[in-house]
């Protein structure tokens, strides 16, 4: 098979394995996801075995789904023997046998099945990470090695990980469906949670492969706009949400050097943020404003928007203190902790964050003393520089000792 | 690290003389005072902001629209944070906007009511 035509069947797998793997797990039901994951993986084989040899037919979707069909009423057929001989045998009380429905690839039971579907995995029956991994597989279509290459860590390691999500799914017995409208709302939160985090996981990931974590941002979106094209899940919060991704996002390509470097905020070239991002980032967060709720996502949110604006002002820095301020009423975290100081020096002056910072205590926080080493900038080189060392201690990648490296060398020569 | 509860109390006369602008810069100063508290994670809980208007209730019967106590000082809210000690919680209340306008803090440890089956 052609370079060309390899690249167009990578693209296709990315976007119709979800989709075929939503449809049919919903026909076997979660605790069979496997079954589902095997038949779309086999067509996808086939697909490649096929058009290697006969050319690309003129609807590849429309192919892959018949096989797919073809290939899940095999599975049916041979299981039903199975089920319907041997197992009443084994234990007259297990599962009954399959019953057959229509296997539908409409677009609107594609976009029912994988709402679902997100809200079968995005389950808090399973620890976060896990939540966050099943939803790469199962909703973004990564492969293993994608994932394992997200979280740094390995095949092995993450394979085991989403085995025992799944069997705890199982056992749980997590339905795909739509939760009921007293749950909704809170399962929505989870949801959203989930999306946030594989929006970070991929912003502000370790891993060295930036193709990658623009690929896992860009998903987060995604899962976003999908939540977004449904009534139900259309809530202010799911806008800010998106909203939040759009403003951040919209600054992918002024952050990235090379493969290698990141750009820092201060340093980045305003010609090279996204425009058209920040419209709709700004779309979404009119409609977010469409209730009484303040979410931490409207927050952060407009704190995000406010970067979008690079000039320095007076009311700039008030209004970013004064949302994060509500945002730590919210949800206290270190990061947001150290971000309010950040705010309460740029529009109160050093000696008041100074002050503030102090008080923080956050000993094992390279940013911490990152954050001191800045303020005592201002009025004790000796703090600051020894602010600094201890962050350059503490820090964890490469990239951050580096920055870090350069402020040391800065004051050297001052 | 213990709760202690914040109870905050104003003269019922402190902002009466501020103008939109001075209350605003007011409203800030208490907002970034929280978020300080916020800040180094010991904010429990943020408590309630108590109106002004009100009634007192007292023995036999007699109802009165205030003041709440006679040196006019009244209970403007309440909130809770974590701290390792008395001294600490008090450490954690100074920097209050309500200091500098003639009120005053109290700092109180505080026994949670075990919950009664009957109340739910």
């Amino acid at each position: 098979m052609k370079e060309q035509e390899n690249e167009f069947l990578k693209k296709l797998f990315k976007t119709e394995f979800t989709k075929m793997v939503a449809v049919i797990s919903k026909l076997f039901g979660l605790q069979h996801i496997e079954v589902a994951e095997d038949i779309v993986s086999e067509t996808f084989l086939s697909a490649t075995e096929t058009w290697g040899t006969k050319g690309i037919p003129k609807n590849p979707t429309a192919w892959l789904y018949t096989v797919a069909k073809q290939k899940t009423l095999y599975h049916f057929r041979r299981n039903k023997i199975f089920t319907d001989k041997i197992v009443p045998k084994l234990s007259p009380d297990d599962e009954p046998a399959y019953e057959i429905e229509e296997i539908n690839f409409s677009k609107k039971n594609i976009q029912d099945s994988q709402l679902q579907m997100m809200f079968a995995i995005c389950n808090p029956v399973i620890a976060s990470e896990a939540q966050i991994g099943l939803a790469l597989r199962i909703l973004c279509g990564f492969g293993i090695d994608e994932i394992a290459d997200a979280f740094l860590s390995n095949k092995e390691t993450i394979n085991k990980r989403l085995f025992r999500a799944k069997e705890k799914l199982r056992t749980e017995k997590v339905k795909i469906e739509m939760p009921g409208d007293t749950e909704i709302v809170n399962r929505l939160d989870n949801v959203l949670q989930i999306i946030y985090l594989l929006f970070n996981e991929g912003y502000y990931s370790k891993t060295q492969n930036r193709l990658l974590t623009k690929h896992l941002c860009l998903e987060a979106m995604r899962l976003g706009l999908m939540l977004a094209a449904n009534e139900r899940t259309n809530r202010p919060k799911t806008n800010a949400l998106i909203a939040l991704i759009c403003f951040h996002a919209s600054r992918f390509n002024a952050r990235q050097m090379n493969d290698e470097t990141l750009i820092l905020y201060e340093y980045q070239k305003e010609e090279l943020w996204d425009m058209r991002l920040i419209n709709q980032g700004l779309r979404f967060l009119d409609f977010s404003a469409k209730g009484d709720e303040i979410s931490s996502y409207h927050l952060e949110a407009r704190i995000a928007y406010w970067h979008c604006t690079k000039e320095d002002s007076r009311e700039k820095w008030e209004d970013i203190l004064h949302l994060y301020n509500q945002l730590l009423l919210i949800n206290y975290s270190p990061a947001v902790a150290l971000n309010r100081t950040f705010a309460l020096y740029k529009a109160c002056g050093y000696e008041v964050a100074l002050c503030e910072a102090e008080k923080l205590q956050l000993p094992n926080n390279h940013f911490y003393f990152l954050l001191l080493g800045e303020l005592y900038k201002n009025v004790d080189h000796v703090r600051a520089r020894l602010n600094f060392e201890k962050a350059f201690q503490l820090a964890k990648t490469q990239t951050e000792k580096e920055i870090i490296q350069t402020n040391l060398n800065a004051m050297s020569q001052e | 690290m213990e709760d202690f509860v914040i109870l905050i109390r104003q003269l019922d006369t402190s902002y009466n003389e501020a103008s939109d602008g001075e209350m605003e810069a007011i409203m800030k100063r208490w907002e970034n005072w929280f978020g300080g508290i916020a800040a180094q994670g010991k904010l429990k809980n943020m408590g309630i902001r108590l109106a002004d208007k009100g009634k007192v209730l007292k023995p036999s019967g007699v109802i009165t629209d205030g003041p709440f106590v006679e040196i006019r000082e009244r209970l403007a809210g309440f909130f809770v944070v974590k701290a390792d000690s008395l001294e600490e919680a008090t450490t954690l209340a100074h920097g209050c906007p309500v200091l500098d306008f003639g009120g005053s803090i109290e700092i109180r440890p505080f026994h949670e009511f075990q919950r009664i089956a009957i109340f739910g």
